[in-house]
């Protein structure tokens, strides 16, 4: 082995690689939800399904679209060789009486968990909808009067559609949770993996942390919450739904 | 038993205590009662009342590590109703007083749990994988002849002091018998960080972080995954800070220094 497998393959070399990919899927989340919130533009899904288009199409995307299925491939295959690591130095006899909880955070202790409702989660999502809109091509197209944007896959209906399945709400609502509880370990950590560790800033990164693990899994699980407590079938706005919505949607 | 305390009224204890006659044997939980225990005592001389009362049985008394009783040596290790060094933080087990526990109360003790810390017997485990990490790399050169002018290396307060805090590590385990993942890494980053903070150090500051690193993966420890069980459980405070300055030193090192292998 060279130098660099070896240091990649050391304990700290692929804890750096497991903070990198991280961190990494962490922008990936920021321009996911930034995107998504276009699904609240009340115009029938026209916003939504032109951005996804472009996504969908553009060369520039999918060239960088392969550097998150090496982000997602490289923290999951890490988290596996390490967890396999950590359970064999741990030993086959445990502890009688382990009172972990007393010294560590239960979200610190159990991220191979919530990683793994995150993968099922995950695979389901992309099934759902980057199959369907990038290989099956089984989406209905947008249709109306722009002949640009007619032959559009129409992935906005698809969306409303699967969020008016009960338990496709409660899937994305559970995963969004474990999400947040992931994130709320995995930021700060991925920093502390990195070195980046100032008694200036380490107080900053922490809290930063923690409001984006809050801010990013609620972002995204309100959006199934949205479509199914306040739309129609056809993801319009119900008369029901709360004043502050309405005036919401009519300030776009 | 007459304590400093004339208050202090005796205990009477249940003990889950850890038997494993042998390195090979298969090791089980034994209930042991012992009495009248002084709540001025030390959690080691209660156990030295249990093997007492035990010899004076004519059985086999529990094996445990300890040999200051001062909180300096980090030899004492017990794993105390799922805590590294009980429930009191900033304690060894030695330190550790009976007056933190109520009579009637059953304690459980087991030896620290890690595949590189084989248990010896009883309470005993062998941690001389610690001594091949400190071997590979936890040194500095000097060099011989007349003693060196104390103050002739300038070295800021500041850093003296962050380099003595990390020094303060004994090398007790607790940091391993804590952590989820078995790591090592809080007990190697007090060393690194301590020794590369200081100019003394910087003769092998890249080859220390090295081996000392690669030892550490050798001998089978597991990865950091920063849970922070360690730095909460470690009798002198070794803080999480050590470890992100191992990371630091480790791929400086790796990145700069003219180790091929």
């Amino acid at each position: 082995m060279s130098w660099i497998t070896k240091t990649l393959t050391s304990s700290i070399g692929r804890k750096i690689i497991m903070a990198l990919t991280g961190l990494f899927l962490c922008s990936f989340l920021v321009v996911h939800l930034i995107g998504n919130l276009q699904l609240f533009k009340h115009d029938q899904g026209a916003a939504f399904n032109t951005y996804s288009h472009f996504m969908g199409t553009n060369p520039i995307i999918r060239t960088i679209e392969w550097g998150l299925v090496l982000g997602f491939g490289f923290h999951i295959f890490e988290a596996l060789v390490l967890t396999r690591r950590n359970k064999a130095a741990r030993g086959a006899q445990g502890y009688v009486s382990n009172h972990s909880e007393q010294n560590s955070e239960w979200t610190s202790r159990n991220m191979g968990i919530l990683g793994s409702i995150i993968l099922i989660f995950l695979i389901v999502h992309l099934y759902n909808f980057f199959w369907r809109a990038r290989f099956a091509g089984d989406l209905p197209k947008m249709g109306g009067a722009d002949p640009l944007t007619s032959d559009y896959d129409n992935l906005y209906m698809a969306v409303v559609s699967s969020f008016h399945i009960w338990w496709y709400v409660l899937l994305y609502v559970a995963a969004q949770i474990s999400l947040g509880y992931h994130l709320w370990h995995g930021f700060r950590s991925g920093f502390q993996t990195l070195g980046l560790n100032h008694r200036k800033y380490t107080p900053l990164i922490k809290y930063v942390g923690y409001i984006f693990a809050v801010v990013v899994s609620a972002g995204f699980a309100s959006m199934p919450l949205y479509f199914f407590l306040f739309t129609n079938a056809q993801g319009e706005m119900a008369a029901n739904a709360p004043a502050f919505l309405h005036t919401v949607a009519s300030a776009f | 038993m007459a304590g400093s305390n004339p208050n202090a009224k005796p205990m009477n204890l249940t003990l889950n205590v850890w038997r494993q006659p042998n390195r090979q044997a298969q090791g089980k939980i034994v209930e042991y009662h012992v009495k009248d225990i002084s709540p001025d005592m030390s959690f080691l001389e209660m156990l030295d009342v249990l093997n007492e009362d035990l010899l004076r049985g004519g059985q086999d008394p529990v094996a445990f590590d300890h040999d200051c009783r001062e909180g300096i040596c980090g030899s004492c290790d017990l794993f105390i109703n799922g805590r590294s060094h009980g429930p009191e933080k900033g304690t060894t087990t030695c330190q550790l007083h009976m007056r933190k526990f109520s009579d009637g109360d059953t304690i459980t003790i087991e030896p620290w749990r890690a595949n590189s810390f084989p248990v010896n017997k009883d309470l005993s485990v062998d941690r001389s994988a610690f001594d091949r990490i400190i071997q590979a790399g936890g040194y500095v050169s000097v060099n011989t002849g007349g003693a060196p002018d104390g103050n002739e290396i300038p070295i800021p307060k500041e850093i003296s002091d962050r380099a003595f805090e990390a020094a303060t590590c004994i090398g007790c385990g607790a940091c391993v018998a804590a952590c989820k993942n078995a790591s090592a890494m809080l007990f190697v980053s007090a060393k690194v960080s301590q020794l590369s903070l200081l100019p003394q150090g910087h003769v092998e500051r890249k080859t220390r972080v090295e081996n000392m690193v690669a030892q550490m993966d050798k001998e089978g420890f597991g990865a950091c995954t920063n849970i922070g069980s360690c730095a909460a459980e470690c009798p002198v405070g070794i803080s999480l800070e050590n470890i992100a300055i191992l990371n630091r030193e480790f791929l400086a090192a790796k990145a700069t220094s003219n180790n091929l292998a």
